[in-house]
């Protein structure tokens, strides 16, 4: 059935198109929430991407090409996330969408992205995103349910089997506290207490009061707002001296100075952009983690998190995609991307497949902790 | 429920509480020199606590302190004298867009100006987990210093108002703001000045609660909704029925915790005020002519 | 009077026809989208505006009600029944087509409430809500108003917020769209953004034709005797609060029904719909069309939503808002469409007759 005259004016065409084309730069759309409720992810995610872009056009681009990112603010909103998402896909023709910043974004956009097959490179960590497959959707950050797994494995070998569980009203500490549910039962941990806080909460005494009345043995904190310092401190200040653990929202040394004695010896799974310094020199992601934590922090006068981390990895997933297809055809670069393994990134060491559009496991997660107001591995 | 845990509760309502009263008292010094809310009172809060945090790099903690809540009085003057001044006669409706324009407009120059990132003062006395034993339940120095910065500012506010000549020229105006100024009284400069007393309330109290609520650019509006709300509970211009009805909304909220799932902690507060505003229009302790500013 | 008005109508719906022409001759077919969405925002401004320029009444809770429309038709239109299948009322409502089986996007089949009946429910469960609310509320006044509306948004936006079913800070995704005619239904597909285009319009002019009539009638003279001075109204014996009531119900009824047209075309809706920003946003656009200028406020949110929507400001989009917010508010209290704006605008363009780059901001300043 095929016409041998179609591929050939295909490449007729390709031939034709190609001295006008190298010139134009390769577009690439990023929705974040550069401001508003989730500015805690958006706004290093933004400053992340864009630093990439330039890098690489300063080492030549892409294929030759400059590579162009267009960064809208969504501001948090579903609504805007979707305008724009129509807007990059119809109208500036972008090759690829980095973002959105939050999972209820991600949520709203997934099926435009898979209907205009336009690849979608989430930065939320919400599991529903990939889970099911979607065609053209993948994710950076490291899956909710392998934080819980990470979790769960240590509260076990501690003996730990009552636990209460925190988590802020965002589409983040909604992820979590459904994996966190659903696990429990496979490790023989029973949820005594569990309580939704408000993401701009100022004080939440009486939350960790009724983990106290409940006679938990251990609290897990899942959120990536300023209030998951709050958790801590007034645990501590109520007397409460078990455990803490918190989610992988809690990789922002900002945190940890808001938190100030009470952050000391609080557990959480975290990708090893944070103890990047420490790392033992042979371990594959050492530099990567290095030259960006550097990069960033050069450039910025900031700290380093690992928000703006998946921002990085999904320009550096896009890019190696790019590379290996060789050529800018969403088609082409989607099942380039499908079919990356091995690639280092600050999230983990990414293998992604057909059933798999995440790429993570549970290993690319370490437990770490809180010394003398620092991130350290919790076997240090 | 064990009497331990009672208290504990009771404790949160408090630290809830006299957060929203400190915010809550600084609407009622510009309503009672003018009759109008500032919306933008939030910012003053969050003002106070991110420029105090900036300081305290340099300075030490009281002088912090004391710099960032002039620098906040000079920004509650130019918006006044910017924004406020040259009006004549604002409706009610007109005073809330423009002050709701002006919370906007600080709050996206803070996010410019030092981000998105959280910061907190040290506390007071002690550390993040100092607390002092009472009655088997356990509480913050911080509270403690919050409940008297509380008490202090109750205490400045009412014999200020009351007794002394500028605090009455201020009511005077309030009350009748054309006959205040047939007798001579500089109306224009007392409302100047009821803005810069509110913006260093609104700091002060930015100041003392940042080791709890932490500091964001973005914190002035969940607070400055609890303060109004407060501020109405309590009935508008009485400063000791804002500390009354912000202790009341704490407590209440603190024991809907025990009770029902956190998630709904704002709207069982809320639907309290609106009952209590149903039954009694001018608030808690209002007079009846308060629904007719 | 009744001419002028079908004019006023006949002028935007050509007005509307020449911008959809423009945007395609431009080369921005694209621009539809994002006008059809701001069209659905300017129903709900446009219905406050009712209510605050005629009524005196503010709200800061209108946010809530588009909340109401959307969160309840993207509910009832995503609930799978099926696992309810044999239940006699549901195979009753099946029969009557309230209840339909349609694919879901993984292969499977779900069995939910007809767009249409659900969008019926919705708009009517916002009006209710009103009603109840409106009848204690609506005896406040001045900040005491301002607070209490602003507390039933509030509860509305932590209901949204908190509530699983409603998918929490998630939102409701994967709403299918609500069929029209001919095969065209409100909803996200590219091949029916012209038909979407129209039918938001169609939406507004025909709410815009009932509120003109409205306002034009008894019962806007009686409105508007109720803003200008309520005690002398209730003395010549126009029921204060029953008016109030009614108009209060009308705009949050608007509200709503913005809210299931617009979730239909979005597919989807998020908390952020319910935000107290959002109801501030709201009363701002109001406030800048002019209170009672039903066309100004119409005008004014078409641009700023669609400005806002295609993102031309950036990260700085709220402080632009408030900028021109008080901006307004200083300098002519009454919107845009306000004679003292006119007057500025007009003395300005005098004061720089010769720099030409002034006389087309005069220009398109009033043309708006």
């Amino acid at each position: 059935m095929r016409n041998p005259i179609l591929p050939l004016v295909t490449c007729l065409l390709a031939l034709v198109s190609t001295p006008a084309r190298a010139a134009d730069p390769i577009k690439v759309g990023a929705i974040l929430s550069v401001t508003g409720p989730a500015s805690f992810l958006g706004a290093p995610e933004s400053k992340t991407i864009q630093m990439f872009a330039e890098d690489l056009n300063a080492k030549g681009g892409l294929l030759g090409r400059k590579v162009e990112v267009i960064v809208k603010d969504s501001g948090g909103s579903p609504e805007k996330a979707l305008s724009f998402a129509k807007q990059l896909i119809e109208e500036d023709k972008v090759l690829a969408i980095l973002g959105p910043s939050t999972s209820g974004e991600t949520m709203q956009i997934k099926g435009l992205c898979e209907e205009q097959k336009t690849l979608l490179i989430s930065c939320a960590a919400a599991e529903v995103i990939v889970n099911p497959v979607a065609k053209w959707v993948f994710k950076t950050p490291q899956k909710d349910s392998d934080a819980v797994v990470k979790i769960f494995q240590h509260m076990k070998s501690k003996g730990l089997t009552k636990v209460g569980v925190l988590s802020s009203n965002t589409g983040f500490g909604k992820a979590g506290k459904e994996q966190l549910e659903k696990l429990a039962p496979n490790f023989g941990v029973q949820i005594a207490a569990s309580e939704v806080y408000d993401k701009a909460a100022t004080d939440l005494t009486a939350e960790v009061t009724k983990m106290k009345g409940a006679g938990v043995q251990a609290i897990v904190n899942w959120s990536i707002e300023p209030a998951q310092a709050l958790v801590i401190k007034n645990a501590r200040q109520i007397g409460l001296t078990i455990p803490i653990y918190q989610s992988h929202g809690f990789g922002n040394i900002n945190y940890v100075k808001a938190a100030g004695a009470a952050a000391e010896g609080v557990i959480f799974p975290a990708g090893r952009l944070l103890v990047a310094d420490v790392l033992s020199d042979k371990h594959p992601q050492k530099q990567v983690l290095v030259a960006y934590k550097k990069g960033y922090e050069a450039r910025f006068k900031e700290d380093v998190s690992t928000f703006g981390g998946h921002g990085y990895d999904a320009m550096l997933l896009l890019a190696e995609a790019v590379k290996k297809a060789g050529s800018t055809d969403k088609e082409k670069v989607r099942a380039a991307l499908e079919g990356l393994t091995g690639l280092v990134g600050t999230a983990g060491v990414f293998k992604m497949s057909a059933t798999d559009h995440n790429g993570l496991d549970v290993e690319a997660f370490e437990l770490l902790t809180v010394k003398d107001g620092r991130f350290v591995t919790l076997a240090q | 429920m064990a009497g331990e845990l009672f208290f504990q509760y009771l404790i949160a309502g408090l630290t809830y509480g006299t957060i929203y009263a400190v915010v809550g008292m600084g609407f009622n010094i510009i309503y009672n020199a003018t009759g109008i809310i500032n919306f933008a009172q939030g910012e003053f809060v969050m003002l106070g606590g991110m420029t105090a945090v900036s300081l305290h790099a340099f300075l030490p903690l009281p002088l912090a302190i004391v710099v960032a809540v002039l620098v906040t009085m000079v920004v509650g003057a130019l918006i006044e004298v910017t924004f406020i001044r040259w009006l004549s006669r604002p409706s009610v409706l007109r005073m809330i867009i423009i002050t709701i324009g002006i919370s906007i407009l600080i709050r996206e120059a803070a996010l410019l100006l030092w981000g998105q990132d959280v910061r907190a003062l040290p506390y007071f006395t002690g550390n993040e987990i100092t607390s002092i034993a009472v009655g088997g339940a356990r509480i913050s120095p911080q509270v403690l210093w919050t409940l008297g910065a509380c008490a202090g500012l109750v205490v400045l506010v009412t014999a200020f108002f009351r007794f002394t000549m500028l605090g009455r020229q201020m009511r005077a105006c309030a009350a009748n703001r054309v006959a205040a100024s047939l007798c001579g009284l500089p109306t224009r400069n007392l409302i100047t000045l009821s803005f810069v007393l509110s913006a260093g309330m609104g700091a002060l109290a930015g100041c003392v609660v940042s080791p709890i609520t932490q500091t964001q650019y973005g914190i002035g509006t969940g607070l400055a909704i609890k303060g109004f709300t407060v501020a109405i509970l309590g009935g508008l211009g009485n400063s000791l029925a804002a500390v009354a009805a912000g202790l009341l909304l704490g407590i209440i909220e603190s024991f809907s915790v025990s009770l029902l799932p956190t998630a709904f902690k704002d709207a069982v507060s809320i639907a309290v005020l609106l009952a209590i505003l149903f039954a009694r229009p001018s608030g808690l302790f209002g007079a009846r002519a308060a629904t007719r500013p | 009077m009744r001419s002028v008005r079908l004019r006023q109508v006949a002028v935007f719906l050509v007005l509307a026809g020449a911008l959809q022409l423009g945007a395609i001759a431009v080369g921005k077919p694209f621009w539809q989208t994002q006008l059809t969405m701001s069209a659905y925002y300017a129903l709900v401004a446009v219905g406050l505006s009712l209510l605050m320029g005629y009524a005196g009444q503010i709200s800061l809770g209108h946010a809530g009600f588009f909340a109401v429309g959307g969160y309840g038709s993207a509910l009832l239109t995503t609930w799978d029944l099926s696992a309810h299948k044999a239940a006699g009322v549901l195979q009753a409502l099946q029969a009557m087509g309230a209840v339909v089986a349609r694919p879901d996007p993984f292969g499977g089949t779900v069995l939910t409430v007809h767009p249409w009946p659900a969008a019926v429910v919705a708009v009517l469960l916002a009006m209710a809500a009103a009603w109840l609310v409106g009848i204690p509320v609506l005896k406040l006044s001045g900040h005491y108003l301002a607070m209490a509306t602003l507390g039933v948004g509030t509860i509305i936006a932590a209901i949204a917020v908190g509530t699983q079913a409603l998918g929490a800070a998630d939102g409701i995704s994967g709403v299918p769209p609500l069929p029209l005619l001919l095969g065209v239904g409100v909803g996200g597909a590219t091949s029916q953004r012209v038909a979407n285009y129209w039918v938001a319009i169609g939406l507004l002019a025909v709410c815009m034709i009932l509120l003109l009539n409205l306002v034009d009638s008894r019962v806007g003279r009686a409105l508007r005797a109720i803003h200008g001075a309520e005690d002398a109204a209730d003395a010549m014996g126009v029921d204060t609060a029953r008016y109030k009531l009614h108009t209060f119900v009308v705009s949050a009824g608007l509200a709503a029904l913005a809210g299931v047209f617009l979730t239909h075309f979005n597919g989807g809706i998020g908390p952020s719909e319910a935000s107290i920003m959002k109801s501030v946003k709201y009363v701002a656009m109001v406030a800048v069309g002019g209170m009672g200028s039903l066309w100004g406020t119409l005008g004014v949110s078409l641009l700023l939503n669609f400005l806002s929507l295609r993102g031309y400001f950036g990260t700085l989009d709220d402080a632009v808002f408030g900028a021109i917010l008080i901006g307004i508010m200083l300098f002519s209290p009454d919107g845009i469409m306000s004679p003292d704006l006119r007057r500025i605008l007009v003395a300005g363009w005098r004061r720089l007759r010769p720099a030409p780059a002034s006389v087309e901001k005069g220009a398109s300043e009033e043309g708006r």
